[in-house]
């Protein structure tokens, strides 16, 4: 699913039920990580759940390729909606993402708050700051 | 119990929405809410007694050194101890490390610290950070695979190590278990061991009577029990306590100071420098005379029957896994679903307004002995009805459909 298409679907929902059903089944369409990538270096730390997380660059297409996953449902619906953010945008153009914004748009921006501890601004920093190796 | 609607009708903080739902408080375990008397004390002080105690002859520092001094008394009349020994701390984390912290010149190389499997971090690290000062040992009384400290089991580990200091949790943060500390303290002291009983989950459900218990030292925390945060209680039998070594150093706690010496007041204020939290502890007088209006036994019945209410609910949730012991218990379970994630369940039931506690609990070794990361625990307390229950599993049931739809 694209960022565009998750934007869409989670505007159309009502009430707070209905929002988690579409996040969990965003997780649940997000493919899970081989066991050999769960690495200790892959983990995302300030997580209550385990989170993983690699960010590569296609040598060719010069487009950022995410994986990652998390050992609970509502983080790894969270994570899919952050992965779609990034994946295939070019190094520059991630860096002007405002991932906070765009939680804030969607109406989620509670769950980027550090002390509910689901680590989503955890792996948003996580990102940027390897982006910003990459480039 | 005394008309438990009306006495809801005390607790400010219970009567507000969560995500559009009236919030149902299963989280007593961490923090007790408070009632109206306790808010209106700390206002009182600060509107209108303020003033700092043991240092005024002006009258705002007379009425405050008195009401301060009060509430140790009444403390000292609930827990059926002197006032005297009953020291003002932070909270019981601080009163664990006052007491480890002093024992570092009594123990040797090869001395054996005891505590047990189910303790809470606060009764395990500053036991742990002793032996290593030390080079004593941390040894651990076993739980059974439901979590359960076995009484036997423990007396036959207390026999086999004969410890030179024995801590042990009066209940189980994470399970509620009450464990039979009288018993263990009484084997524990057999062997010339210095016990210590951690009462921050206990207190509130069984206000211990300290004397029968015959425990050296046991610590609890305000703010699990009606009171302020900020407030701890050290209680400690007299000799062991004066004997003990300052923790801390300032104002307040000095006989005479000059560059070259200075000598110490006796307890319990060499163990009280600088000025306290005087706000907290009238707040925490208040919660007493609260707790004093209410009769134990029909408290206890009250909790008791709703805990087996709860217990009775959850069981036939099929896929729900309890943990701990269900029979002795202060009103607190720890569960699984199937194998879900504690995280998901808790979010999801807060989006219901239900508050409960998920994750580890500060028990990490207990997990680990249960092979778990993590449960969703529900913290009962007297101000809780039938209805939080039913909201509760109601909630949890709407959860498992949203999770498993």
């Amino acid at each position: 699913m694209t960022y565009q298409e998750i934007y869409n679907t989670l505007s159309n929902t009502s009430g707070w039920q209905q929002s988690y059903r579409e996040i969990m089944l965003l997780g649940k369409q997000l493919p899970a990580l081989p066991e050999v990538l769960k690495t200790e270096q892959a983990k995302v730390t300030g997580c209550e759940s385990n989170v993983w997380l690699h960010i590569e660059l296609d040598e060719q297409q010069q487009n950022l390729l995410l994986v990652g996953d998390s050992d609970t449902r509502i983080v790894k619906g969270l994570l899919a909606i952050v992965l779609a953010m990034y994946n295939g945008k070019t190094p520059t153009e991630a860096k002007q993402i405002d991932a906070y914004q765009e939680f804030e748009s969607l109406g989620l921006i509670k769950h980027l708050s550090p002390s509910r501890g689901n680590g989503i601004k955890a792996i948003v920093d996580k990102i940027q700051k390897q982006i910003a190796q990459l480039t | 119990m005394s008309d438990i609607a009306q006495l809801r009708k005390d607790f400010p903080t219970l009567k507000q929405t969560i995500e559009g739902h009236p919030l149902v408080y299963l989280d007593s375990g961490a923090t007790s809410q408070k009632p109206q008397a306790v808010i209106d004390a700390i206002n009182l002080f600060y509107t209108k007694n303020n003033a700092n105690v043991h240092r005024g002859l002006h009258t705002l520092s007379e009425i405050a050194t008195t009401e301060y001094e009060n509430v140790r008394e009444k403390l000292a009349h609930f827990l059926n101890v002197n006032a005297t020994e009953c020291v003002w701390t932070s909270g019981a984390t601080q009163s664990i490390n006052l007491v480890a912290a002093g024992l570092t010149s009594q123990l040797n190389a090869g001395d054996v610290i005891l505590i047990s499997a189910l303790e809470h971090h606060a009764n395990i690290v500053p036991w742990q950070q002793l032996a290593a000062r030390t080079g004593a040992r941390l040894e651990v009384i076993p739980i059974n695979e439901l979590g359960v400290v076995e009484p036997d089991v423990a007396l036959a580990t207390i026999k086999k190590w004969q410890p030179k200091v024995f801590a042990c949790s009066h209940a189980s943060n994470t399970l509620g278990n009450i464990q039979d500390v009288q018993t263990f303290v009484a084997q524990a002291k057999q062997f010339g061991a210095i016990t210590l009983v951690d009462g921050a989950q206990a207190f509130l459900h069984l206000r211990p009577d300290l004397r029968q218990l015959d425990c050296d030292f046991y610590v609890l925390s305000a703010h699990k029990a009606l009171g302020p945060t900020g407030l701890g209680i050290l209680y400690g039998k007299y000799a062991l306590l004066n004997a003990l070594p300052v923790y801390q150093t300032g104002g307040e706690m000095i006989q005479h100071v000059s560059f070259e010496k200075t000598t110490f007041r006796d307890a319990p204020a060499k163990f009280e420098p600088g000025t306290p939290n005087i706000s907290a502890v009238l707040g925490f007088g208040a919660a007493l005379d609260y707790l004093n209006a209410i009769d134990f036994q029909q408290m206890h019945q009250y909790e008791q029957a709703l805990f087996v209410y709860l217990v009775e609910q959850l069981s036939v949730i099929e896929g729900v896994r309890l943990y701990g012991d269900l029979v002795n218990n202060i009103g607190t379970v720890s569960f699984s679903y199937k194998s879900e994630h504690h995280y998901d369940l808790a979010m999801l039931l807060n989006s219901y307004g239900v508050a409960v506690r998920s994750g580890h609990h500060c028990t990490q070794p207990l997990m680990q002995a249960l092979n778990l990361n993590g449960t969703i625990r529900v913290s009962l307390a007297f101000y809780n009805n039938k209805d939080d229950i039913d909201c509760f599993i109601s909630a949890l049931q709407n959860s498992i459909e949203l999770i498993e739809g």
